[in-house]
């Protein structure tokens, strides 16, 4: 009976969340046109026809690769990463809007509603990626074939719901913080954007050691979002990437434990209310 | 015999933000069938008194008790015996009407093939059966509070809070909902808790408690509280208790 209520809440909030997406037509858009761009535009201005040498952390067959292929795990994860903040978007319009009260007054744990949350987020975020794999890489498999080939991104599978759940914990963390719908902004600047850009999603790291960037290489290693991103790349390989594995393991644990955390009565109410009245 | 079962029970909360202290032992009970209004100023600590009951924030000392269950120990038995009306709109505005009511359901796990049936009956009774399929940004703010009250009842609760849920209504929809919930504490023996600032909402209560600056001035039926006041109106015997005269 408890775990019926359980699922019922889950399908609630996952249902929830799909029928608002599709309300908002143009979210799929952006979200397989954003990735298109730069697999499309900018793989085009920057990748060299030599293609490019991932590095020692290689997981391809050959030290030269495609840089359309090179890119794609990274934009893979830019289509999660853009989901994930999405869903702490809609966390913080939930608030706004008063409907948090009627998430935080159900008769569910709410270690619970907020995994809940996290998994109808992480549903929308895998529907989205994999929109973006099935339209965007038959395109480029026309003119540079991959060396990943199709079954890749199915073993993928997995990770790339890891990777989304980790991204989507760290939403719901940074949903705790984000007051207002404007603040958002904030989040594209001070999160998003170093995330990507400090990551090997466009470039092997090597390459910041290169050009004589170590404090940038350092950020990169610390990133977990490289982690995330390499872990995709090695699993459509058809290889497993244990650190990458571990590291989004234990970030998913620690942002969801600490956005649990946050919304804690005890902690975070108590504490906003005192903000207000103090 | 269900008349004199205790429903809600507060025994000597406090609550502080920071030094200032919000709600001083704060103590009262509900039976059910009862409607009680909580009468008191802005800032009195009626909302604050209220987000301790839902569990939506923890008093620092003293017990809350719905039916029973503390809801501060046992949260999650305590929430299934509450439907609440908040003052500020709850209801998304994204879903159409059915889809706000189901999703309630599921949130309650209520069977969703019995619940269908009571979600049209019930919209039939406040006429809105024709909107079960708009979206809720549609609807006028009288039509969306009642979408709130029917949605705050499916899952059947011995206790019902409402918090000023007058607030923004015309003067039709206000006593429509008046009508509605005196119905409904008739028929269905529920006990309401009504927290508002406005004094013609009180007069129809069972027992009336005026809260002012965390303290409950007073507590008692419209006639006990005229005859302390020594007032003939309640509006006139409510500032008379507020101001300390």
């Amino acid at each position: 009976m408890i775990f019926r209520h359980y699922i019922l809440a889950l399908l609630g909030l996952s249902l929830r969340e799909i029928i608002k997406f599709s309300n908002q037509k143009g979210r799929l858009f952006s979200a397989i046109v954003r990735p298109a761009l730069w697999l499309f535009v900018f793989a085009a201005g920057v990748g060299s026809a030599k293609g490019i040498d991932p590095g020692v952390l290689n997981f391809y067959p050959t030290q030269n690769v495609n840089y359309f292929e090179y890119i794609t795990p990274g934009l893979l994860g830019m289509v999660l990463l853009f989901s994930g903040m999405q869903s702490s978007l809609s966390m913080v319009y939930d608030r706004e809007m008063g409907v948090m009260k009627i998430l935080l007054t159900a008769p569910l744990p709410r270690w619970y509603m907020l995994l809940a949350k996290l998994i109808s987020g992480t549903v929308l975020s895998i529907l989205q990626a994999y929109c973006f794999l099935i339209i965007c890489i038959p395109i480029v498999n026309i003119y540079t074939p991959f060396l990943t080939n199709y079954t890749g991104w199915l073993l993928a599978f997995p990770f790339i719901v890891l990777f989304g759940l980790m991204l989507g914990s760290l939403g719901l963390l940074l949903s705790v913080h984000i007051k207002q719908l404007e603040n958002f902004a904030g989040t594209m600047n001070f999160v998003i954007f170093p995330m990507f850009f400090i990551s090997s999603a466009l470039y092997p790291l090597w390459r910041l050691v290169d050009n004589g960037a170590i404090f940038v290489y350092y950020l990169a290693n610390a990133n977990p979002f490289t982690y995330g991103v390499e872990m995709i790349r090695a699993a459509s390989l058809g290889t497993f990437y244990l650190n990458g594995f571990i590291v989004c393991i234990v970030c998913t644990i620690i942002f969801l434990f600490l956005a649990i955390r946050g919304y804690n009565p005890q902690v975070s109410l108590i504490k906003k209310s005192k903000a207000k009245n103090g | 015999m269900l008349k004199n079962k205790l429903v809600l029970e507060i025994n000597n909360v406090k609550k502080y933000y920071n030094s200032f202290l919000a709600l001083n032992n704060i103590s009262l009970k509900i039976n059910s069938g009862e409607l009680v209004v909580l009468l008191g100023p802005n800032g009195a600590g009626k909302s604050t008194l209220f987000s301790i009951i839902t569990g939506l924030m923890r008093a620092d000392s003293g017990a809350c008790l719905i039916n029973g269950y503390n809801i501060a120990d046992n949260t999650i038995s305590a929430l299934k015996n509450l439907g609440v009306v908040f003052q500020q709109p709850t209801i998304d505005l994204e879903l159409t009407v059915k889809q706000n009511l189901l999703f309630h359901s599921r949130l309650h796990g209520i069977d969703l093939n019995l619940v269908k049936k009571t979600i049209y009956e019930e919209l039939v009774k406040t006429g809105l059966e024709k909107k079960i399929n708009n979206k809720a940004r549609t609807l006028s703010g009288g039509e969306r509070r009642k979408v709130e009250l029917i949605r705050s009842l499916l899952h059947k609760p011995k206790m019902l809070l409402m918090d000023e849920p007058t607030v923004g209504l015309d003067p039709g929809s206000r006593t429509d909902l008046l009508r509605k919930i005196l119905n409904l504490k008739k028929t269905k023996s529920l006990s309401i808790l009504w927290t508002t600032h406005l004094v013609d909402e009180a007069e129809k209560a069972d027992k009336i408690i005026i809260l002012n600056k965390g303290i409950i001035k007073t507590a008692g039926t419209q006639s006990e509280i005229l005859s302390l006041a020594k007032e003939k109106n309640l509006a006139n015997a409510f500032l008379k208790i507020v101001k300390g005269e």
